[in-house]
Order: structure tokens, then C-alpha cells, then sequence
């Protein structure tokens, strides 16, 4: 493998091993022998699927005596106004649990990036360290934290905060388990470092003289927050936020291990419908609103917060 | 007011403490409760203190079984995913080529398609094909996902390498393979790493993926699901201590071989 490409090979000065071809010819279609394989992978177990997925989702048929393509559209309709609450729900859950992940990660990665020294390296292996336990594992864990009769239910019910948030419509009676808020709390323990490590990697490039920078010219701590840290680790805000949203809004795992028949998200209703009702028009045609939804969520946000290069 | 002014300055550590605190809350829990004895088939609430789970690892059915598949998915899926990824890496940091743009969409797109809907849509490739989902549907699956996370790993260390290092090796009468092998791997070698480790997370402690296009195969996150509804061994906890520390003590130590290498550099 060689360095040079076409436009930029001088001719080669130094002799090169008898044996070897000259770079220049190499180089001509190394990149597509490079790309070939890992390509074709995505191009088949990936981008094929979809289209097999939009195929399905307009398919008729049962699964004794087969599907046929029918364009039967109507499927999209139905599965709509069948499950709109539950879409509804993922937008809103996903989008409370990254607000939530931007409010906790934010300290933790402005913490690891700029005042915690020779902690760092330490506080990094505590933030990803977690992910090696199985994260189902880990989630089963808030069960336990979140008991009916545990601390956290007790503190929270003589501080009156379950009152508030049962007037919310977030919990229910003196539980926490199996309501909204429960589930959400998972979602956002879950993607957390998803959110910290982008942010934490935005944060780090910084240059400290700004913060000197605006200290001399007279900015409140704050100030220089808002005016300099804030809008330079945007990058950071913006991938972080993907990377939670779009997970929360397509889990099916933190509902069905905290919540209730009342919590149910859209990937709760695609996994049944796909694995347990084998219904497969309705779960391709709900996988692929999901999908469109997601996209387009997702292109708005990246156009309106100018961070193109992202992709 | 001497407390706010204390309060003010540290607001961000102690902000960030308690982040990290509700990040390893969860794993205390799982630490602690892998010493339960727990009454009933859930290992929800504390019992009494007890080490039968860790003197019998395997005393559940099934579950080192469904441990040992996860590995050699975990394996085989970083194996294939690095190898493909660093090649896209490559082709794409140092060549030109025609449908770049295209390319590149094509390794970002999986990252931003939420799992379950890459999950079920392969679901459907796989059942037009007629194939038998299992070990080898769960190890496509994986290399697929795991492939965009390598490539990126990847291509951000090799974009931040200095292509001179290249050309002097060259000067020095280096042989394209020899500079590969001598210069440009060692330099990116952290970035493949980095993409290999992701790789092996992702892949072992996947469950939504896995979920779709398993068959009848159990992984272990498919085994701790189904415990979930069955009854949840104090084994469960035991493995995910151990992978904790594990984890933990491997990271450290890495550092801490990089960190005496990089003084004996100075």
C-alpha cells in the first residue's frame, strides 16, 4: 500500500525493489480493492434490507400462504392512526431523555476537559468502564434503585417531588417503576456517555487563553460560558444529542424492563409486531415511518445547527 | 457568604460528581447484589449476604453457554469489522476516488438508523432469503453495525498523521510494504485499536440486532432478557461484576504502560 496518489506522484527518485510494481500503477485501483469488501457488506446486509423492508411493508398477504407486492399503501395508514400515541411517546421520551443527558453530561465532560487534572484519564475509564457490563444487566439494576419500598421512592415521596411529578402525569401513586418517568430515567442512564464522550471531545480542543481571553476582557465566569465555551463545543452538542436521540427514540428495552403497558414506544410495538404477531406489512411499514422520521429529524437539525461537515 | 463563593467555584465538580455517581450507581447495585440470597426466582431486593453465586459461575443452565457464543461473536464480528473498516478507513483518507460522497453516506447512515429498525429490516433480507438465523445471521448483523464505529475510529487517527513520516521512510529507501508495515500501521495503530475495542463492546453487549436475527441462538444479552421475565439468577450480577472489573484493571494497566513508555520517550 502506498501514500501516493495519482495527482501528486513525482517521478519516483528513490529505485524502489525490483520485485514491486511502481506506485503510480498501484495506486489506480487500490482505493476500490480497498473499498470493495467492507462496501459490499454494507451494501447488502444494509442498504438491501431496506429495500426488501420497503417491499414488505406494502406486501399483502399471511404468512400460511405467502406475501404478494400489492402496493397496498393502506398499511402506512392503518399503522399510523393505530400507533400514533406510541410514536408520539418515543419523540417525547427521547427528546426529555436528551435534554436531560445535555444537562448531566455537560458538567461531568466540562469537569473531565478542564478541571480535573490528573484525575482525567481516571474519570475517562469511569465513564466508559460501565459499558462492559451488559447494559440489560445495568438496567435491570434501576429495578432495584428504583424499588417501591427503596430509599429513592421514600426520599422522593417525603420531599413531595412524587406529587409534583404525579400531577405531571410522569409517575403514578407512590411508584416510580412501571410510569413515564421510570423509563425515561433509563433511557437517559443508558445513552449518557453517548452524550458525555462527544461532548468531552469538543470541549477538550478549546484553547484555555480564550477563557484568559475573556477573563482579561472583563466576562463573568458565566459569560465566558455562554459567549465562548457554550457556542465553540457545539459540534460536540449536536453529535451528542444524535447519538442519544436517535437510540431513545428506537428503544423498546428500557420501556419493557421499567415501564408498563402504558409506556410503550415504537420499538416496543416493531418488535411485537415482527417477532411475536408476525405480522410483517404493519411492522416494515411502522419500521419505515420510524426510519423517515428519524431522517428527516435528523437532516432539519443538522441543517439548522450548521455542523455539515459532521457526516 | 464564604459557602456560595465555595459553592459557586465548585458547582462544576460537584455537578459532575453526581453525574458520574447515577453513571455507576447501577454497577455498585449489580456489585453488591451478586453477594445476595435472594428469596423468590428475582434478585431484586437484599436478602442476606451469601458467595454461592461466585463459587458457581455456571451454576445457572445455560448461561455460560450463551456467555461463551457471545465471545465468539464478539470475536469473529471485531476480527471481520476491523479488517474492513481500517480498509475503508485507508481508501478513504489517502485516495481520490469517484462516489466518495456516496461512500461516506454509506458508513454514516448506520450509525444514525436506530437499531431496531436496522434490526427488522434485515429480518426481512433474511426471510426472503430463506436463511437459517443463527450464529452466522447474529455475526453478519454485527460486523455490519460494528463496521461504521471502526471506520471512523480509524480514519481520525490516519487523517492526523503526518504524511512525512511516509516520505522519509521512502527517502530512506523504504519499500511501499516496509513503510506500510514500519511507519504507517504503528502510527495507526491506536485508531484500529480504538475501533477494535468499540467493535467487541458493541458486539457483545448487543441486544436489539441480535434479538431480531437470532433464531433459536441465546446470547447472553438475550439470556439476561429472558431472565428478566423468568427470574433473574444472582449469576447474572456475578458475570457483570467480573466484566466490570476486568474492564476496569485492563484499562488502568494500559495506561499505565503507555504512561512509563511515554516518560522513558521524554
Amino acid at each position: 500500500m502506498t501514500t501516493l496518489t495519482e495527482a501528486e506522484a513525482p517521478p519516483p527518485l528513490a529505485p524502489t525493489a525490483p520485485e514491486q510494481k511502481p506506485p503510480r500503477k498501484r495506486g489506480r485501483f487500490t482505493p476500490y480493492w480497498l473499498l470493495l469488501p467492507g462496501i459490499l457488506w454494507l451494501i447488502v446486509f444494509f442498504a438491501l434490507p431496506m429495500i426488501y423492508q420497503a417491499s414488505t411493508s406494502v406486501q399483502q398477504g399471511s404468512l400460511e400462504q405467502g406475501y404478494k407486492v400489492t402496493w397496498h399503501f393502506a398499511t402506512y395508514w392503518d399503522a399510523f392512526s393505530e400507533y400514533w400515541p406510541q410514536f408520539l411517546r418515543s419523540v417525547f421520551y427521547a427528546a426529555g431523555a436528551t435534554v436531560l443527558c445535555l444537562l448531566l453530561g455537560y458538567p461531568l465532560a466540562y469537569l473531565i476537559a478542564f478541571r480535573a487534572g490528573r484525575w482525567r484519564n481516571l474519570i475517562m475509564v469511569l465513564v466508559i468502564a460501565p459499558f462492559f457490563t451488559s447494559f440489560l444487566i445495568r438496567t435491570l439494576a434501576w429495578k432495584t434503585i428504583l424499588a417501591d419500598n427503596g430509599p429513592v421512592v421514600h426520599v422522593l415521596n417525603s420531599l413531595h417531588v412524587l406529587d409534583v411529578t404525579n400531577w405531571l402525569g410522569w409517575t403514578a401513586g407512590d411508584r416510580v417503576l412501571a410510569t413515564p418517568l421510570a423509563v425515561v430515567c433509563g433511557l437517559t442512564y443508558n445513552f449518557l456517555p453517548f452524550m458525555i464522550l462527544p461532548l468531552y471531545t469538543s470541549l477538550e480542543r478549546i484553547d484555555g487563553r480564550l477563557h484568559e481571553a475573556a477573563g482579561d476582557l472583563y466576562a463573568r465566569p458565566w459569560t465566558t460560558f455562554r459567549k465562548v465555551t457554550f457556542p465553540l463545543s457545539m459540534p460536540g452538542v449536536v453529535s451528542g444529542t444524535l447519538l442519544t436521540f436517535i437510540p431513545a427514540a428506537g428503544d423498546y428495552v428500557n420501556s419493557e424492563l421499567l415501564g408498563s403497558t402504558d409506556t410503550r414506544m415504537i420499538g416496543n410495538v416493531i418488535q411485537t409486531q415482527f417477532l411475536r404477531i408476525l405480522d410483517y406489512p404493519t411492522a416494515a411499514a411502522l419500521s419505515f415511518i420510524l426510519m423517515a422520521a428519524i431522517l428527516a429529524m435528523v437532516t432539519i437539525y443538522i441543517r439548522r445547527s450548521g455542523t455539515e461537515d459532521l457526516v | 457568604m464564604p459557602f456560595v463563593n465555595w459553592l459557586k467555584r465548585h458547582l462544576v465538580v460537584i455537578a459532575g460528581t453526581l453525574t458520574l455517581a447515577y453513571l455507576l450507581l447501577p454497577n455498585v447495585i449489580v456489585t453488591v447484589f451478586s453477594f445476595n440470597k435472594p428469596k423468590g426466582r428475582f434478585n431484586y431486593e437484599w436478602q442476606q449476604f451469601s458467595l454461592d453465586a461466585w463459587k458457581q459461575p455456571c451454576g445457572v443452565a445455560d448461561m455460560c453457554g450463551s456467555l461463551s457464543i457471545s465471545l465468539q461473536i464478539a470475536v469473529w464480528a471485531t476480527v471481520g469489522a476491523t479488517i474492513l473498516g481500517t480498509m475503508i478507513a485507508f481508501a478513504l483518507v489517502r485516495y481520490r476516488f469517484r462516489a466518495r460522497g456516496s461512500v461516506n453516506s454509506l458508513i454514516f447512515l448506520p450509525m444514525a438508523m436506530p437499531e431496531v429498525v436496522m434490526a427488522a429490516s434485515l429480518l426481512t433480507l433474511f426471510l426472503n432469503m430463506g436463511a437459517q438465523l443463527g450464529f452466522w445471521t447474529i455475526l453478519i448483523a454485527h460486523i455490519m453495525f460494528c463496521l461504521s464505529f471502526v471506520v471512523t475510529a480509524v480514519k481520525a487517527r490516519v487523517m492526523s498523521m503526518d504524511p512525512r513520516l511516509e516520505e522519509a521512510a521512502r527517502d530512506l529507501y523504504a519499500g511501499p510494504v516496509q513503510t506500510f508495515l514500519r511507519v504507517t500501521l504503528p502510527i495507526a495503530a491506536p485508531g484500529i485499536a480504538a475501533g477494535a475495542l468499540l467493535s467487541f463492546a458493541l458486539s457483545f453487549d448487543d441486544f436489539i440486532i441480535t434479538n431480531f436475527n437470532a433464531g433459536s441462538t441465546v446470547t447472553f444479552p438475550m439470556f439476561v432478557w429472558g431472565s428478566a421475565q423468568r427470574g433473574t439468577p444472582v449469576q447474572i450480577n456475578v458475570i457483570g461484576t467480573a466484566m466490570f472489573l476486568v474492564a476496569v484493571l485492563i484499562t488502568l494497566f494500559s495506561m499505565l504502560v503507555g504512561n512509563s513508555r511515554n516518560k522513558q520517550r521524554a
